[in-house]
Parts: C-alpha cells; sequence; structure tokens
C-alpha cells in the first residue's frame, strides 16, 4: 500500500495514532506525558487510541518486526527509520511433537527467544526508547529480574543513550552478563526486586533520577504497549485469527494484560473475527500470589514478601497488574495456575527434547502449567492452543545443570559400542 | 512532629512540591489524618471511600510494605520514615 499526501500529518505525531492516558481504575484522563499513576486514584494510566483505519495488507506490508503494527502503537510512523532493536516478528512453532506428548492437536509454540536481546522485553524496551527521545530524557533506567536489564542496555546502545539499570543481586549469570556487556551502569542492589522496583520509585522522585527514562516507571503506558505486539503477531501468523487457549507468563502481570488489549483491539478494528479465547496466567508456584488468588476465588492479591523460585524472570511478589490477571482469565474461561521448581526444570527438558526449543525456565513455566492443564483434562484437547516462550534457555543454565554428556570416552569405536 | 514522610511526584501538588513533609507520630492512620489537616486532598488519594488503603498505593514504614504487618493501623515510631509509593512493577 502507498502512502498518500493524506497521511502524511499523522507521520509527524511522536505517539502516532494515541490521544491521551487514561487510568484503568476511574477513567480520568490526562494528556500524554511521563506519567504512569492516575493523579486521582493511583491507578495505572495506559494508553487511549484513535486508530482511524488500519488494514490487513497495510499491516503485512510492513516490515518484518514489531514496527509493521507502528499504526497500532504510540510510536511515529517513522519509527522503522530510527536506530532502534527492531525486535519481534519472532516464529510461531506449530509443536506438533509436543502436542503429541500431551495430547493437544492444533499446539503451537510463540518462541520470543529469538528477540534481539533473547527475550520478549526487547518488544516493551522499543516502545519505551521512542517516548524517552519524545521527551528528551538522555538515560534510560529499569527496575529488572535480569532480562529487561539486558534489553533496556542494548537499546539504549543502539539509540545513543546512557543506560542505568538496577537488579537484584542474586540474578543468574548469564542475565547479569548480558545486562552488562552493553556498557551502561549495572546496579545491582541487595534485595528483592519488589525492593529494586521499590528503590526506582522514590529514584524518579529524588532529583538524582528526574531526567531518566525509567521504562518500567515513568515509561511504563508506552513500555507496556510493546505487549500488544505478542497478540498481534499471534494472530496475523494464526493466518488472522485467534487462538482459543493461550498460556502465558505472569510476573507484573502487565504481559497477560496487554495480550488480552491486543486481542481485543484486532476485534473492534475488524482485523479478526471475534471468536472467544481463554487466557491462562502461569506462575512458579515459589512465587504465586496471582494463582493463589485464583484458587481462592478472591480479587485482593496477597503480595508475597520472599519469592523463592527458579523463575527468576517472574519472581515479582507484588504484581501491579494481578488484578487486571485475575479479571481477564475469570472473564475468558481461563486459568492462573503454578508449578514447582522440578515441574519448571522438567517442562523446559521437555520443550527442547520434543520441538528443539531451549526455553528460560520462565518458558518451563508456561510449558509446565501446559502439560499441568492437559494432565488434568482442563484444556481443549483440540483447540488452537499457543503457549508462550518469554526467553531463551542460554540465560539460566543453571535450571538444567543436570544437563552434560551421556558418557565420556576414549576416540575408540569400542568404546563408543560400549556405551549404546 | 518527627517522622519523616516521603511524597510522591503526584502528590506534591498538595504538599507545594515538597518531596518530604515532617508529622507527628502514631498508627499510619493518624500519619494520614495528620497530612490531610496539614496538606487537604491527600486523604482522598490514598485511602478510597471505605477508608481503606487504595489498591495500587503501596505504603511503608521504616521500609516495610504496611500489607505485611497490620496496614492502617500500623505504628510508626518517632524517628521512623513513611514512603507513599504508586504501585508499579515489571520485570
Amino acid at each position: 500500500m502507498s502512502s498518500t499526501l493524506l497521511s502524511a500529518p499523522a507521520t509527524t505525531q511522536p505517539f502516532g495514532p494515541a490521544v491521551h492516558l487514561s487510568c484503568r481504575e476511574c477513567g480520568h484522563t490526562t494528556e500524554l506525558g511521563p506519567k504512569f499513576a492516575c493523579e486521582e486514584c493511583f491507578g495505572p494510566l495506559e494508553i487511549s487510541y484513535d486508530f482511524g483505519t488500519v488494514t490487513r495488507e497495510q499491516i503485512e506490508a510492513g516490515p518484518a518486526s514489531i514496527w509493521r503494527y507502528a499504526p497500532l502503537l504510540p510510536v511515529p510512523a517513522d519509527v522503522a527509520s530510527r536506530p532502534n532493536t527492531n525486535p519481534g516478528w519472532t516464529r510461531l512453532v506449530r509443536a506438533q511433537n509436543l502436542g503429541r506428548e500431551l495430547g493437544l492437536s492444533n499446539l503451537y509454540v510463540k518462541d520470543d527467544s529469538g528477540n534481539p536481546t533473547h527475550s520478549f522485553k526487547d518488544r516493551v524496551v522499543a516502545i519505551a526508547v521512542e517516548a524517552a527521545r519524545t521527551f528528551g530524557y538522555t538515560t534510560l533506567s529499569c527496575s529488572s529480574t535480569g532480562n529487561l536489564a539486558g534489553a533496556v542496555g542494548a537499546a539504549a546502545a543502539r539509540a545513543g543513550l546512557e543506560a542505568c539499570v538496577f537488579i537484584p543481586s542474586d540474578l543468574e549469570k548469564e542475565k547479569v552478563v548480558v545486562a552488562s556487556v552493553y556498557g551502561g551502569r549495572l546496579i545491582a542492589i541487595d534485595g528483592t526486586y519488589d525492593e529494586v522496583n521499590r528503590f526506582c520509585s522514590e529514584l524518579i522522585g529524588d532529583e538524582l533520577g528526574e531526567r531518566w527514562g525509567f521504562v518500567n516507571v515513568n515509561l511504563r503506558p508506552y513500555y507496556a504497549e510493546g505487549s500488544k505486539t505478542l497478540a498481534y503477531e499471534i494472530a496475523e501468523q494464526l493466518g488472522w485469527r485467534l487462538p482459543e487457549q493461550i498460556v502465558v507468563p505472569v510476573a507484573s502481570g502487565s504481559q497477560l494484560t496487554k495480550i488480552d488489549k491486543g486481542f481485543r483491539e484486532l476485534i473492534k478494528l475488524g482485523l479478526v473475527e471475534d471468536t472467544p479465547y481463554k487466557v491462562i496466567g502461569a506462575q512458579g508456584s515459589g512465587c504465586s500470589p496471582v494463582s493463589q488468588a485464583y484458587k481462592d476465588g478472591i480479587d485482593v492479591i496477597r503480595p508475597v514478601k520472599q519469592p523463592d523460585t527458579i523463575a527468576k524472570s517472574l519472581a515479582i511478589g507484588n504484581p501491579a497488574d494481578g488484578p487486571y490477571v485475575l479479571d481477564i482469565a475469570r472473564r475468558s474461561g481461563g486459568a492462573v495456575e503454578d508449578v514447582t521448581d522440578e515441574q519448571i526444570r522438567a517442562a523446559v527438558k521437555l520443550l527442547a527434547r520434543t520441538e528443539g526449543i531451549f526455553a528460560e525456565t520462565a518458558g518451563g513455566v508456561t510449558v509446565g502449567v501446559l502439560k499441568k492443564l492437559a494432565d488434568e483434562g482442563r484444556l481443549d484437547p483440540d483447540a488452537v492452543t499457543v503457549v508462550i516462550n518469554s526467553g531463551d534457555g542460554l540465560k539460566t543454565l543453571d535450571a538444567v545443570s543436570d544437563c552434560g554428556p551421556t558418557a565420556v570416552i576414549k576416540p575408540s569405536l569400542d568404546a563408543f559400542r560400549a556405551t549404546l | 512532629m518527627s517522622i519523616t514522610v516521603r511524597i510522591p511526584t503526584i502528590l506534591r501538588t498538595y504538599t507545594d512540591g515538597q518531596a518530604e513533609v515532617s508529622v507527628a507520630g502514631g498508627t499510619l492512620a493518624e500519619v494520614i489524618d495528620q497530612l490531610e489537616a496539614d496538606h487537604g486532598g491527600i486523604r482522598a488519594r490514598v485511602l478510597d471511600e471505605e477508608g481503606k488503603l487504595r489498591r495500587f498505593v503501596n505504603v511503608y514504614v521504616n521500609d516495610d510494605d504496611v500489607r505485611f504487618a497490620e496496614g492502617l493501623g500500623t505504628a510508626v515510631p518517632e524517628g521512623g520514615n513513611v514512603s507513599i509509593i504508586p504501585a508499579v512493577a515489571g520485570g
């Protein structure tokens, strides 16, 4: 589709089709800016749009990255020409082998380990970088359970911004290396993720952090929109239709909430048929406040003070979007479930063994929950089902440290024969 | 007046831009009453219509989340500090 002069004014809008911020709790609206909490009720602010007409053809003609969905995101129309990591358009793998083992005939894995820094976080950070540029920030920052820190470091390097990121000091070594290799400042804090997050919330109110763009704090409304692209891609890769069941990891709950928002936008725009879909949230049992609230049938999330799970990227004890995850899981007829460390390890190996996909522990959580629900007969075995792998197994090697040579031998045929 | 309350950016319109204010001790509920007396309008932002902490407000007394303590009944000792922080998170 060729661009027309009529569409030219839109290209000058730094936030594209976004029109304002609105409070998800009370509906109060405010102008687009580096704000994240409602001044009336502290509720989370999210972006409202005026999309106009968006067609499948227009999207399909776009780049093989999240920028093919630029008309649905708070970014300028020429975003693809700016220095960015250009994440997304990761593979959707038809998982017939895994499906056979689990008794699911229509199973797909959305493998987001293929992003530039090997996790879905590149999607959200790419949007936040554009917002940071527009607001004139020169330092990009975040609180992170690891993957985000790496994504921020890489995106800042590409965009020519400074980076200063904060992580809990007990993260996996691989994630610490990825977070630091891009050259920004990496500060490890002796505390849990929730304590790191709280520290960042205070830093932002201090003159030290005054001109900083914290991707998941003051840029959060923009950042969070990046997760919608998972929904867009899954629908487009399925041939412009919605899955019937989808398993999504839950840390803060933002990804799941935005995937639901993305599906609803596609329906509203007439890009897919309005077919029902069940959303299933997945947590590690050692940090499962949302799953617990779901099972208890309550709306209030009881925070976990000391998370204890090998799925460290999901170890958020006080998940800000948890209440919305509960709403969506219940409204859609889905569920929120959790799996133990042993089940996570087994699921990482199961996915690797059946589909050749090496997931990080968060992927072990989603595949583990998928298996648990399938084993318990809680999934429709013939429904189009998507499970998300949000990151790369090379970042959580300790989780499968028992993997290694099946035999160590001398270089002789006899020695090899003896191992068979 | 020996308790320090850290005010988040979105509430500083009520405190003439001050990032920290001082009040006397007591329970967290009493601290909020005093904040309201000194800086009218704050209470309705922090508490809902039923007088409970809004679900997207995190309050810390001496670095401890009051949801792990006694909520609004949490004691704030003299010399202590209170932080009011919007709940946001995203690993």
